[in-house]
């Protein structure tokens, strides 16, 4: 994903930067497709332990990683394949690493939920809630020391919101004003806990502003809308002015994780926030604005089965790791 | 050769971490008052004026977020040594070691790491009572994937330090406080001390005493009391529990053929049972008795100036057991 500045002939000054809708489309259909096929490889067996998906979360995911420039880090948490993929991982890699395959980046040590890909600027999904926020606060305080300009997000859900680290990190990252964004997707459940029964205060925000961080809470599922925010915060921080806090309001279409029969969800917001669906919404004005066509969108779609199919057939009946990697990798 | 000087063991590790961030850009100091105030210990005096706020972090009060910043830098290319003040309040940062630190590597199939110290200080003798005192080497050194390192002595904790620093893992630094001023022959230009190796501070064939950290000094101590009698007692110190060096525990043991591990930590589950697990399965027959083994009582470190110094092994202590296993 990138955003595209072309250059005007006469004058050979850049023009005004104009965002990747287009592509920004493209990579939530990615990870809707993806997640459809983890889904339907877990409702198989065939993904060890629990896996998260992120479907309906799409806009949160590809609008803040949009908006970073390559050598930019980003922390995920639990719920991650999106990050992961909108950060530039391998379809593949990424898949046989779910499984647990030795053709997995990660050998298939990780799985779901601990796929760490530095090389594409992801410091890892992580299974401790709140677990990833340090570690994106921390690169941004190695890069300070080395004089680098990298933008470094913390991807977080509600659940996170009650968790210390994440207080004590906004604290240091305020005073110290390293170039963070701090990113809350509430889908408004840690796991099958409603937020507003277990979070307190007039509102989520106030937890950024009361360490002077700049808030915003703003709709998650449009991909505009967290794109051009999240902008806004990355050159903030890019600037050596501080991390900012946004929170995305959006929903997770399959529950907590696979599996979840979701009866503590009521049918009508279900219904409500299933007709915010960012993919159709995001399409519609793709359409409008004159960016593609009907036809166009559906080749892409078709584009992008096969890719998944591709890769859901590459890994699904790969090796298992070798026993004799069991004890690899403890120490260096 | 270059004269060796004497130092202190906190000047010891000082002149190393002063070395190593002169060497390393990378090499970062983060931790609670360890910048412009110097340490609460002195221990950091003096490097915050050669290399600043940018490399040198005065943390809040935040061990748990602020110990997970120090994972987050060393996995984006730092060298951070984090300093936690007392060993107990490491327990603050024990989600952050236990779940991020130690695993990144193994999680990552070896495509990412975390080269960082933690240095924290422990230690009884100064009636700083059950949350002041305690060294949880033994629970870091059952989560795999750490590195832990408890010197003894002055050349031994600068040359360790060097090398923890230049670790590609996290490596857990253990210094006793009671030892900073103790003083100690070291080599003007520092020799890193590799980590994995033990050292035989004194050499003897009735006993093999194993000890660790400050128990060394004491056990060196038995030493020459029991040497008096003609009891002669060789002294090993690990050095490093994470990795141990086995070879040299067991080589002592097949010579001696009587060993006592010694250790400053409560002894139930601890490491005085590992060494003499792994010497009873690869040393059995060369053994005249069962290991025995000294540890500290199994209770919080009481504050009392009467109970503190009953609490764990001591010179006296070492010296009667000896008797007890050559009688």
């Amino acid at each position: 994903m990138k955003q595209t500045t072309r250059m005007a002939a006469a004058s050979g000054r850049p023009e005004k930067t104009s965002p990747d809708w287009l592509g920004m489309h493209r990579t939530m259909l990615l990870i809707r497709h993806f997640e459809e096929a983890v889904r339907s490889l877990a409702t198989a067996g065939a993904v060890p332990g629990l896996v998260h998906l992120c479907a309906g979360q799409e806009a949160t995911n590809v609008g803040v990683i949009a908006a970073l420039a390559k050598g930019d880090m980003i922390a995920s948490h639990h719920r991650g394949h999106g990050h992961c993929l909108a950060k530039g991982a391998d379809v593949a890699s990424l898949l046989g690493e779910i499984l647990g395959k030795e053709a997995g980046l990660c050998g298939g040590r990780s799985g779901s939920m601990h796929f760490i890909d530095l090389d594409n600027g992801n410091l890892g999904t992580n299974g401790i809630v709140g677990g990833g926020i340090p570690l994106a606060a921390g690169a941004a305080l190695a890069a300070r020391a080395r004089g680098g300009d990298e933008v470094f997000v913390c991807f977080f859900g509600d659940g996170a919101l009650n968790q210390g680290l994440l207080h004590e990190c906004m604290n240091m990252t305020a005073i110290w004003k390293l170039p963070v964004v701090f990113v809350c997707e509430n889908n408004g459940f840690g796991e099958f806990t409603a937020i507003d029964d277990v979070t307190a205060g007039p509102s989520i925000v106030a937890r950024g502003e009361v360490f002077g961080i700049p808030s915003k809470m703003i709709d998650g599922m449009d991909v505009r809308t967290v794109f051009t925010t999240t902008q806004r915060a990355v050159t903030r921080a890019r600037a050596g002015k501080g991390p900012s806090f946004i929170v995305c309001n959006t929903w997770r279409f399959g529950g907590h994780h696979v599996g979840d029969k979701q009866d503590y969800k009521a049918d009508a917001e279900t219904k409500r926030w299933l007709a915010r669906d960012p993919i159709p919404k995001s399409a519609k004005r793709l359409i409008a604005e004159g960016l593609t066509t009907a036809v166009k969108l559906k080749t892409l779609e078709a584009q992008i089965t096969t890719q998944v199919r591709v890769a859901v057939e590459r890994v699904r009946n790969a090796p298992e790791p070798a026993a004799t990697r069991l004890a690899e990798h403890v120490h260096g | 050769m270059v004269e060796p000087r004497v130092l202190s063991f906190r000047e010891a590790v000082l002149e190393a971490l002063f070395l190593e961030m002169h060497a390393d850009p990378n090499v970062m100091l983060i931790g609670e008052d360890v910048g412009a105030a110097g340490g609460v210990f002195k221990q950091t005096e003096g490097l915050f004026k050669t290399f600043g706020a940018t490399r040198i972090i005065d943390t809040p009060i935040s061990e748990p977020g602020a110990f997970g910043m120090a994972i987050g830098a060393a996995m984006a290319g730092a060298r951070p040594v984090f300093e936690v003040m007392f060993g107990d309040f490491m327990t603050l940062c024990m989600d952050q070691l236990v779940n991020q630190a130690a695993k990144v590597r193994y999680m990552s199939n070896g495509r990412a790491s975390v080269p960082l110290v933690l240095r924290t200080t422990m230690g009884t003798g100064a009636n700083l009572g059950p949350q002041h005192s305690q060294g949880f080497y033994a629970w870091a050194a059952h989560v795999p994937g750490l590195k832990v390192v408890v010197p003894s002595n002055p050349a031994d904790a600068a040359g360790l330090m060097r090398a923890a620093i230049r670790d590609n893992d996290p490596v857990l630094f253990f210094e006793d406080r009671m030892l900073y001023p103790a003083k100690g022959a070291v080599d003007a230009d520092i020799p890193l001390v590799p980590i994995g190796k033990a050292r035989v501070l004194r050499e003897g064939s009735d006993v093999t005493l194993i000890a660790i950290g400050r128990m060394a000094q004491f056990a060196l101590d038995a030493a020459k009391r029991l040497a008096a009698d003609g009891i002669e007692a060789e002294v090993i110190d690990p050095r490093t529990l994470v990795p141990l060096d086995q070879e040299a525990l067991l080589q002592s043991v097949r010579k001696t053929h009587r060993a006592i591990v010694i250790d400053g930590a409560p002894r139930s589950y601890g490491v005085t049972g590992e060494i003499a697990s792994i010497i009873n399965e690869d040393a059995f027959d060369w053994l005249d008795a069962p290991v025995m083994r000294l540890g500290a009582a199994d209770t919080p470190v009481p504050i009392s100036r009467t109970l503190e110094p009953l609490w764990r092994p001591d010179a006296a202590r070492i010296e009667k057991a000896v008797r007890t296993l050559l009688s």
